[in-house]
């Protein structure tokens, strides 16, 4: 079957898992008081930031390692790193 | 690891390894740095590869890479909610050596390329990713790896690190990206029989056929969707600049769903089984974007000198050719063992004076202009598929009143002024 969701795309992927996250928020404040669309939660094509309320949670595990929140988030209030060598996202295809 | 090589490659992908191969050809002593488990891994591609400037790399690869169609057919479509306004071009002449392009499927294409490296003295070593340039004296005299001990050092280091080239943002070459001067693109391989792609686009065995999809593939957004023939796949995939996903709010996999399930999309990708899900950026600031390529010990190719032609979708050619001027470079210093920047500047003159900047150049004011008026896209598409429609439609009205509906129906819908407005700033944006 052809994927319906998100969470089918990324079921489709393999990762290699850091401990360590590779993507950080800086100031969870900012997201509360400045960012009212979250805009990271939108635009992520890994679903990878979800607003908890008060503070950005953040599942790296399921990263594309794309650059897009880094270059997107209105506040540059992502600090964005590789994950260590031969961790993170192993695409096998394309 | 505290070896020194002629020259450090950061990055096994089309740049970074054509680079490789060629220092290494030359008998330049190379190390080519990895961050993936295998070159590739990390690496994504809608799937066209050129034929010209992998040949002056490796003549007659096509006999043994891994390739998957040779493409003899490329279709463009304008496309409305419940119609397409198609055109393009089908040619056999594509479809016999030496080729114009093919598909490729780049986890395995990058692992051969990066091994004909290899085969050439280049050393690979994946794995490691490089977290700084080390500058002494104004200079850059190696790399700083994730590695324990990973200090290694080279007369020049070549930065092939692609979209997210933090190591050049490192060196101050550029600023970061603004979110106009990158696309965001999802992409799905979805496996289908060999018999049902060959059918339903209308090839045989070995051709392949390349639609490239504007207008409501991207909800009307700057940017552009594709579908790839592959030998036992297609490969889908959507992307507009991250600025518009932004502005339009929209959730990239939901834009990938919608053009997966559009009426003039679906049933083409009936019965696939999807086989991976892909998001990447791709570097579309064009000519005002490239940023500092030489200086002191310091090379920048590839993606990471945002050498890509969005309009033609060229990139990985781009990567190729920038990677071996690099290395020409790179091997001119060496013979006059000289390695400052106005010496590697001489990799800055082959690009200018290649098709790479003249093309990059021609378009320099492309993307800007349909960023700025999004009418091309979410006003104009929709009016050709009307005019088509009235035009084709038999209902009795003579064809020449028929014409005239269809030129008051645009100038009454965008007024004649704007509608000149248009033609004259698309066709100065792209002359």
């Amino acid at each position: 079957m052809s994927t319906k969701n998100i969470e089918e795309k990324q079921y489709l992927l393999r990762f290699k898992c850091d401990t360590k996250s590779h993507l950080t928020v800086l100031d969870h404040d900012v997201c509360m008081t400045k960012c009212p669309d979250k805009l990271c939660t939108v635009f992520c094509p890994a679903e990878v930031y979800k607003w908890e309320g008060t503070r950005m949670q953040v599942g790296y595990e399921g990263c594309h390692e794309c650059g897009s929140c880094r270059i997107g988030c209105p506040y540059q209030n992502i600090k964005w790193e590789y994950p260590k060598g031969g961790h993170g996202i192993v695409f096998r295809l394309a | 690891m505290s070896e020194k090589f002629d020259v450090i490659v950061v990055g096994a992908g089309p740049a970074g390894t054509s680079c490789a191969l060629t220092c290494a050809k030359s008998g330049l002593n190379v190390l080519l740095l990895e961050r993936g488990e295998y070159p590739g891994a990390k690496n994504v591609m809608g799937g066209v590869l050129y034929r010209k400037q992998m040949e002056e790399l490796i003549p007659e690869f096509w006999k043994e890479a891994p390739l998957e169609r040779p493409v003899i057919e490329q279709r463009f479509w304008m496309m409305d909610k419940e119609s397409v306004v198609q055109f393009g071009y089908k040619g056999l002449e594509w479809g016999v050596e030496p080729y114009n392009n093919f598909t490729v499927l780049r986890a395995q294409f990058d692992q051969w390329f990066a091994k004909k490296a290899v085969d050439a003295g280049a050393l690979l070593i994946n794995e490691t990713v490089v977290t700084e340039c080390i500058v002494e004296n104004g200079k850059v005299v190696g790399v700083r790896t994730d590695r324990p001990n990973g200090e290694v050092y080279a007369d020049v280091v070549v930065l092939a690190d692609g979209v997210n080239s933090l190591l050049s943002k490192q060196l101050g070459f550029h600023k970061e990206f603004r979110p106009d001067e990158v696309a965001l693109t999802v992409m799905e391989v979805i496996n289908l029989p060999k018999e049902k792609i060959n059918d339903r686009f209308n090839l045989e065995d070995n051709q392949g056929c390349t639609i490239e999809i504007f207008g409501d593939s991207t909800k009307g957004n700057l940017g552009t969707a594709f579908v790839y023939t592959n030998k036992e796949s297609l490969n889908i995939g959507v992307g507009t600049t991250l600025s518009s996903m932004i502005k339009a709010k929209i959730k990239p996999y939901e834009l990938l769903d919608y053009l997966k399930t559009h009426p003039m999309v679906k049933p083409m990708l009936a019965g696939g089984e999807s086989a991976e899900y892909l998001a990447h950026l791709i570097p579309e600031g064009g000519y005002r974007s490239v940023p500092k390529v030489a200086g002191n010990g310091v090379i920048v190719v590839g993606d990471a000198a945002q050498l890509v032609n969005a309009i033609h979708r060229e990139g990985s050619n781009m990567a190729m050719s920038s990677g071996k001027m690099a290395a020409e470079a790179v091997v001119q210093a060496h013979s006059r063992g000289d390695f400052s920047e106005s010496s590697l500047n001489s990799y800055r003159d082959a690009l200018n004076s290649s098709f790479i900047m003249k093309d990059l150049e021609k378009y320099k004011d492309a993307a800007h202009t349909f960023e700025k008026y999004p009418q091309y896209f979410n006003e104009y598409v929709p009016m050709m598929n009307k005019a088509m429609s009235k035009f084709f439609t038999v209902d009795g009205t003579p064809k020449r009143e028929k014409q005239k509906q269809i030129m008051k129906s645009v100038t009454s819908e965008r007024g004649t002024i704007r509608v000149i407005q248009d033609i004259y700033r698309a066709w100065k944006a792209v002359k």
